[in-house]
């Protein structure tokens, strides 16, 4: 037994000294479901007696979309090296699921000096991270009568349940557990949106209608019947990386026709690397003046499909423009220069503030318009930007110019379609709170909820809040600190404990968000529960019933999300309308007795964990999107007001009227590129002269797995920038740097390469915080560097938007 | 005797270093122990124009490389112990741990940099070709792991016959030197070994 922790923990133990062999050795007596003192244990295993192998079923539950199976090997209870989905013959179409990097080092995660062992409470100020152990019935009792407190001094709205996705996928855990509880005791303040893809999801369904899921359009497999693939900051490589998912998808789908692939990115990203036909740099924020040089060639040169814009669009020209609508308010007016700003959307203009040169802007024109059918997509760093709601939509502009919609071999600009099996959740209840807040705007509603309202911070359900955030419940989320814009106002807003007066946090590892806990619970990891998990959401056209099954007892003493909230539950009174008698493990098998009712195909719960996941490939029918339409628009109309694309939105010119915008925020009702605050054309450039984006590492997903040692020697971190940048400043590959604005600074290696546009750094988001005693961070993290204000229209995330400065640290 | 040895995709590779990864798991590596690598390697120059538009020629790929367990093997060679030795049977190149004295001379001596100290043991590492999992009939795990499908292993004869014998890309070194047993396929930008127009970008991960 010792023998074999050694081995799992010998990376680990050399980063943390100070942990001494007997706490980690007395986690794994646990583990091995033993009580023995640690001598006895010792003295049992030494003689190695017993040596049951086993291998567990399990998967990989982080925020990168994909649903990797595991197959955790152990030894006596402990975890010696875990494989994937090693099945069957591999053929593509059934093919493995295959786990990445990231999965594959989940013994790291699991066995990491990071972990949170048992409760703790704060002592000292939020923040400082010194924290006293606690009993769980304290921790519990304090939690409880915490929301009591805030219920009868405030109201339920005055609890937030924030964005978290450390811990993706959990159906019956997790914060299904979290928000069944706050549903029984009256309810919490909701959220609406996401910081992956607010702007976009907010955006397109002015376009394109809801009633399907935004943003998502044609699955990637349509890419091997496009004659041209044009992928707008799209990269799969590096952002859905599951061997079974959307990047194996893409490259099997590019390489079996040979697909003439045009990549437009201000890097020059891992889904390249030679399998682009052509890599076109591009400024960033400024995707929207690419977009409308192209359509104006497209209209100057007769390549716009009249006959389809006509029958399925509004407000493309005079013809279909909305009567409410002001005269030359249509698309078209607006590329030659008929529009108010009288601009001509010229290939010379798109060159000036895109860097691309005119003639190449004229090439792929040329190109969508004659290339029949064209597959264009889009990434979600571009409406990660100060106006990516007008990015977003701007981009599907072209295939809709060119009619490039609802056929075999098109998509419709959105970020690829995927197939997601069914699996049924924990019963969450009804949450009596109406009012939403955007994702992003938690810290305005814990300081100025009184001046928020639906026309100026986009309040959803309702017109104002009642009340401020006064508690914070936190599950498996690093939003609170680390993912959140702009750290360092973020710490000074938590810091007064008069404002928001409660954090609470489940957790695995002492994160930079899990320091700012006043009760922090050491969450199970994945690992050690039970779970029957769908396949996420950007996995490619292969559903699947993934299980979850522990292969080791919960370490230390973590408890699940669903055993803690019993225990507020009873505290309450609610512990038997919270459980309904069940065990967490009764209600994973009971909801799946109930997927099986409705899926029969899908083996039974025994059999499924013990072959490993169900995989489903997803139907013919559902690969394209607005094929329905395409084929009978009156019969599948769209679910915008008029049924149509919308090329001009009524509902967007309404609220560009009615709604309060700060100063240089653009809601237009047809998509137009704006220039922005923070943009290459900010005067704000000569004090910060390079553009700032993040981007997602292969190294971890976003901060998960940030804390394993092998992946950050695999994947270091490091600041990108061009050689003539780095000259400029007497900067050398390796040479540690500073990079700052007026929002904070942190230090960071040099990664002097030609993959990245002059004028532009780029830096991998999710690296943790770790401010020196002078608050300078030393962690790499990006978010010291990016803003609070938020986006227009979705009131989201702006974080590709910053300027900064570099220098030698 | 049957020569086990890799094939390399290298326009299939993304450099997501799963390989790396799911080897250090299976066997128990270190940080500063890595039998298997990935060099990321590119090069390419800038250009701005009269309206401060940007030209480029800027290229990129990445080679994945553990022990090519070659056919003249230069850490055989320089090893004074024979520890390291090459396996009669399948020409898997590997070192014994208990005859080895730490001396890192077989270090010094390969070009691919596949020997990897441990510094704790103070004895030297390197990929052995899962032979333990071969033997089950299993493949290598990188081979597995590979999200890709980039890379292979087999015996080199039947890889040759399958994909030619190209092992002389950059930043790789001239294969006459060692004969490893190693098959790659370029990336559409690969340059030959000896190369000077690019350079190995990732030097603090490898």
């Amino acid at each position: 037994m010792k023998k074999l922790l050694d081995s799992a923990l010998s990376s680990i133990v050399k980063r943390r000294t100070f942990m001494k062999w007997g706490t980690a050795a007395g986690g794994a007596a646990v583990v091995a479901g033993n009580a023995l003192p640690l001598k006895a244990i010792a003295a049992e295993s030494s003689s190695e007696k017993k040596s049951e192998e086993k291998v567990t079923w399990t998967a990989c539950m982080v925020n990168c979309g994909s649903r990797c199976p595991l197959q955790v090997h152990t030894k006596d209870g402990v975890i010696t090296h875990v494989e994937s989905d090693n099945r069957g013959d591999d053929v593509y179409g059934d093919h493995q699921i295959r786990a990445c990097l990231r999965g594959r080092s989940i013994k790291q995660r699991v066995y990491n000096p990071d972990r949170l062992k048992y409760p703790m409470k704060r002592v000292g100020k939020r923040g400082e991270g010194r924290f006293e152990r606690i009993s769980w019935d304290e921790a519990l009792d304090t939690i409880a009568k915490q929301l009591k407190y805030t219920i009868d001094t405030y109201g339920n709205d005055a609890i937030y349940y924030q964005y978290g996705s450390g811990t993706q996928g959990y159906k019956t855990d997790g914060p299904f557990a979290g928000k069944r509880l706050l549903n029984l005791i009256g309810g919490y303040l909701p959220y609406y949106g996401n910081y992956s893809w607010g702007q976009i999801q907010f955006a397109l369904p002015f376009t394109y209608g809801g009633g399907r899921p935004a943003a998502y359009g044609s699955f990637t497999s349509e890419i091997a019947n496009a004659e041209l693939l044009v992928m707008f900051g799209y990269n799969p490589a590096e952002t859905r990386m599951s061997g079974g998912g959307e990047i194996y998808e893409h490259t099997n789908a590019v390489n079996s026709k040979n697909v003439r692939t045009i990549i437009i990115d201000p890097r020059y990203t891992d889904t390249m690397l030679g399998k682009e036909s052509e890599w076109i740099p591009i400024r960033p924020g400024t995707d929207a003046a690419m977009v409308e040089a192209m359509a104006w060639v497209l209209i100057k040169e007769n390549m716009v499909d009249e006959a389809f814009l006509e029958r399925f669009c509004v407000g493309y020209d005079e013809k279909t423009l909305p009567a409410s609508a002001p005269k030359n308010g249509h698309y078209k007016a607006h590329i030659l220069g008929q529009g108010p700003d009288g601009i001509e959307k010229t290939p010379e203009w798109a060159a000036t503030i895109t860097g691309i040169p005119a003639k190449k802007i004229i090439q792929l024109a040329r190109e969508i318009g004659s290339a029949k059918p064209a597959y264009i997509i889009q990434g979600t760093g571009i409406q990660r930007q100060a106006n990516g709601e007008q990015a977003s939509r701007a981009i599907c502009m072209l295939p809709i110019l060119t009619g490039n919609i609802g056929l075999a071999g098109t998509n419709t600009g959105e970020m690829p379609g995927n197939y997601g099996f069914p699996v049924k959740t924990l019963p969450v209840g009804n949450n009596p709170i109406k009012t939403a807040i955007p994702f992003f705007k938690w810290t305005d509603a814990i300081h100025r909820h009184h001046e928020m309202t639906d026309k100026t911070d986009g309040l959803q359900g309702g017109t104002h809040l009642k009340n401020p955030i006064k508690f914070i419940w936190q599950y498996a989320g690093n939003i609170t600190i680390n993912q959140h814009s702009d750290i360092n106002r973020t710490k000074e807003i938590l810091s007064d404990e008069s404002k928001c007066e409660f954090i609470l946090v489940f957790e695995n590892h002492m994160t930079p968000t899990a320091r700012f806990a006043d009760i922090l619970l050491p969450d199970i990891t994945t690992i050690e529960n039970y779970e029957v998990a769908s396949n996420g959401y950007s996995s490619g056209s292969l559903g699947a019933v993934i299980p979850l099954v522990p292969a080791i007892e919960p370490m230390y003493e973590c408890r699940s999300a669903y055993d803690i909230c019993s225990g507020i539950a009873q505290r309450f009174g609610l512990e038997e309308q919270y459980t309904e008698g069940k065990t967490h493990e009764e209600w994973v098998a009971e909801l799946y007795e109930l997927m099986r009712k409705e899926q029969p195909q899908v083996p039974t719960l025994e059999d499924l964990r013990r072959d490993g996941p169900y995989t489903q490939p997803a139907p013919e029918s559902i690969r394209i999107a607005l094929k329905d339409f395409r084929s009978n628009p009156n019969k599948h109309p769209l679910g915008t007001p008029s049924g149509k694309i919308e090329i001009y939105s009524e509902k967007l010119a309404t609220i560009a009227a009615e709604w309060e915008l700060p100063e240089g925020d653009v809601v237009t009702p047809i998509p137009q590129y704006v220039t922005t605050w923070e943009s290459h054309l900010d005067p704000l450039t000569e004090k910060y002269p390079l553009q700032l984006i993040g981007f997602h590492t292969k190294g971890r997903v976003h901060s998960t797995y940030h804390n394993v040692a092998l992946l950050r020697e695999a994947v270091t971190d490091a600041v990108w920038m061009n050689p003539a940048d780095a000259d400029a400043r007497g900067i050398k590959d390796g040479d540690m740097l500073k990079v700052w604005n007026d929002r904070g600074e942190t230090r960071i290696p040099a990664k002097v390469s030609p993959r990245i546009m002059p004028g532009v750094a780029a830096l991998a988001e999710g690296a943790w915080y770790t401010p020196g005693k002078d608050g300078v961070d030393r962690g790499g993290s990006f978010n010291v560097l990016t803003t609070h204000r938020s986006t227009p229209l979705s009131k989201g995330n702006p974080m590709h938007t910053n300027l900064v400065e570099i220098a030698k640290a | 005797m049957t020569q086990l040895g890799f094939y390399v995709d290298t326009a299939k590779c993304t450099g997501c270093k799963t390989c790396q990864l799911s080897c250090k798991d299976e066997n128990n590596l270190k940080v500063g122990v890595n039998w298997r690598r990935v060099y990321e390697y590119g090069g390419g120059d800038w250009m701005q124009n009269a309206d401060g538009t940007y030209e480029q020629n800027v290229f990129a790929y990445y080679t994945s490389i553990s022990c090519n367990h070659c056919a003249q093997p230069a850490c055989t060679k320089a090893c004074p112990t024979g520890a390291m030795h090459k396996r009669e049977k399948d020409g898997l190149v590997v070192v014994d741990g208990d005859v080895c004295v730490g001396c890192r001379y077989c270090e010094m001596a390969c070009p691919y940099g596949a020997p990897q100290f441990d510094a704790e043991k103070k004895v030297m590492t390197k990929c052995d070709g899962c032979y333990d999992r071969v033997e089950q009939g299993k493949m290598p795990i990188c081979i597995e792991s590979c999200p890709l499908r980039a890379l292979e292993f087999g015996p080199i004869d039947e890889l040759r016959a399958k994909y030619g014998t190209e092992a002389d890309i950059a930043p790789l070194p001239d294969s006459s030197l060692t004969l490893p047993s190693l098959v790659m396929k370029a990336s559409r930008y690969a340059k030959p070994s000896g190369d000077r127009t690019g350079r190995i970008i990732n030097t603090r991960e490898v």
